[in-house]
């Protein structure tokens, strides 16, 4: 079985986020980056189908130069070989088309991406993929087995789960429950050096549609400071949420 | 040419998010010179959106799509598009909506843009405000298609009502067999629970209190307000709650009116996930803890003493406003 692991690099949870450019760039200034945390649930599983079931798993970003360390940190949890699309990933079509792309070359049968980076929080890139291949899809992907060619999944519903039969080839939009948060995988001594004498590709973009452009970013208006009732004014709250906020 | 919307019902009902959508849909129509066309599945009975300006109701039934599907649904609102000739289409944000959206746009080769929060900025360039880096940040995107589809962040626009004289049609579109090679095997759905996702109001417990077995205090808090429960990551990471209840950054969205947190520090990764709800209540024996920076009320005191006078308090006041 061929894995690939659509790796989204990010910035770390904590992050300030700031803009520069007349507000039409994030400031990567400061910033550190990671393999989002959606991606890296379904990269461990994917270690796991390699470790179990003899599956070479392949990892995947399309971004520039300053993504290698997300990819390699990628090889040294224990991917086989890492890609990368050497392009500004400018929208999420954009994205899911060189994607679509490293698929077809590769014939994978089972493509891991998160169900949404935490970054621009498109959630649109396992669904467009899916779509341009018109592979089977999984989306808020919580469980997956593949036995053969058969693939048994759960996915997470508003209020409960789901399971669900499908064949490969397949799409997932994993997230957390793929893998317990306690098996993710952290980079040991030994796994980061095999990681720098791994094939690391560099291959350039297809053409795809601008379909849709980030022209600008704001920030949120600041908010006024809160309201403080005392522990024995519990009516004062009461009040307040039923005739000011009138939300009870 | 009019707007399409794809109306979500659970059970034969439609969803909250459903005449929410309409009511936005209604606006976005308006300033485009243009009608409302909804498309249902398997809804039932569809005259309640009449009352939010849709203009016409395309009404799909097919046990074929008794489940969801997510390929099958997209391609029943790419046919519904193209029959109504519809150059802008809007979903909500519920898991299945999310799950098919990026579908449609691949579908009807448009640009999607996702978490819209608020009407167009412009219609020609086609702008819309989103949510992005998680609640911290908007992003002005243009959608340059020709067509286009959106999905509206929950709760961000609200329920408008707007009397319309609807029309109603019954829509066969034709299914693609291959589009059922993804087979819900079972579905396991706790019945009467409000869930986190449907409610109007979420209380949420954290590490503050201390273990599993004084989650009753929350609970009774949660069944005053027909409230869903939820908690912070470490206190389902402990296992003392299930993870299906874990929000924030990394587990679920809270986009509510009212969100009421008991015993939550506030750090970055649970505020990014519940941001977006409305008005925001904390409750909090440390006075720094980071959650007061960003709420709306607040109580600084122990909880074990506040909830349960709160509790009843409540209770008096619902009953004296029922
Ligand atoms: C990559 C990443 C992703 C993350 N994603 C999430 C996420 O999605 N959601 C999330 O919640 N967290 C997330 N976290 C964890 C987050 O950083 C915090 O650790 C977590 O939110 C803290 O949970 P807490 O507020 O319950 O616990 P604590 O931070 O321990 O806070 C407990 C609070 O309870 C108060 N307290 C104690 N006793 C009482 C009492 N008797 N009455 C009233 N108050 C009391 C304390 O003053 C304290 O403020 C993430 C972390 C990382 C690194």
């Amino acid at each position: 079985m061929k894995i690939l692991v659509c790796i989204s690099h990010v910035p770390d949870t904590t992050s300030k986020i700031n803009f520069v450019n007349g507000d039409a760039e994030f400031d990567t200034n400061g910033v550190q980056f990671v393999i989002n945390p959606n991606d890296e649930f379904g990269l461990t599983r994917a270690i796991w189908f390699q470790e179990q079931q003899g599956a070479n798993v392949t990892v995947v970003n399309v971004g520039g130069p300053d993504t290698e360390p997300t990819l390699r940190k990628a090889l040294a949890i224990g991917a086989n070989e890492a890609i990368r699309v050497n392009a500004t990933p400018t929208d999420g079509f954009f994205v899911a088309k060189q994607l679509a792309e490293v698929v077809k070359q590769g014939q994978y049968d089972l493509v891991i991406c998160g169900k949404e980076s935490l970054d621009y929080n498109g959630g649109m890139v396992p669904g467009m993929l899916a779509g341009l291949l018109d592979y089977n899809f999984v989306n808020s992907c919580t469980e997956l087995t593949i036995d053969g060619s058969a693939a048994k999944a759960a996915r997470e519903i508003d209020g409960g789960k789901e399971t669900i039969s499908a064949s490969l080839p397949l799409v997932i939009g994993g997230q957390k429950g793929l893998v317990e948060e306690k098996d993710l995988r952290i980079p040991n001594m030994r796994g980061i050096m095999t990681a720098r004498t791994k094939v690391l590709t560099v291959l350039e973009p297809v053409s795809a549609n601008n379909n849709t452009k980030a022209v600008k970013f704001e920030k949120p208006a600041p908010k006024s400071a809160v309201k403080l009732f005392a522990a024995d004014d519990l009516d004062g709250l009461i009040n307040a949420l039923h005739n000011e906020a009138k939300v009870i | 040419m009019s707007l399409l919307i794809y109306a979500e019902s659970a059970d034969g009902k439609f969803k909250k998010v459903a005449f929410e959508l309409a009511s936005y849909a209604k606006k976005v129509a308006e300033s485009l010179g243009t009608t409302v066309t909804a498309v249902t599945v398997n809804a039932g009975n569809v005259s309640d959106l009449s009352k939010y300006g849709v203009d016409k109701v395309l009404k799909v039934t097919n046990d074929k799509l008794g489940n969801f599907n997510a390929k099958a649904y997209a391609d029943v609102v790419k046919q519904a598009a193209q029959k109504e000739g519809a150059k802008v289409i809007l979903l909500s944000s519920t898991t299945d909506s999310l799950y098919m959206a990026p579908l449609v746009a691949v579908g009807l080769e448009a640009g999607f843009a996702s978490n819209v929060v608020g009407l167009p900025i412009s219609t020609s360039p086609f702008q819309v405000k989103r949510t992005a880096f998680s609640n911290k940040a908007f992003n002005i995107t243009e959608i340059a298609t020709d067509v286009k589809v959106l999905s509206l962040a929950k709760n961000s626009y609200g329920v408008f009502e707007s009397a319309a004289s609807t029309t109603e049609e019954d829509f066969a579109p034709s299914l693609n067999e291959a589009d059922f090679n993804v087979k819900v095997a079972s579905v396991e759905k706790a019945t009467g629970k409000v869930t986190i996702a449907d409610a109007d109001v979420v209380v949420s417990g954290g590490r503050g209190l201390k273990g599993p077995e004084n989650w009753g205090i929350l609970e009774d808090l949660a069944s005053v307000l027909g409230a869903a429960t939820a908690c912070s990551k470490p206190v389902s990471d402990l296992g003392w709650r299930p993870h299906s209840e874990h929000v924030g950054q990394t587990g679920k969205p809270v986009a509510t009116n009212l969100y009421i947190a008991v015993g939550i520090s506030g750090a970055i990764q649970h505020i990014a996930g519940i941001n977006s709800s409305k008005v925001k209540v904390v409750i909090n024996s440390d006075a720094e803890a980071p959650f007061f920076k960003v709420a709306d009320y607040g109580i600084v005191g122990d909880a074990f003493d506040i909830l349960p006078r709160l509790t009843e308090k409540l209770a008096a006041f619902k009953a004296q406003n029922a």
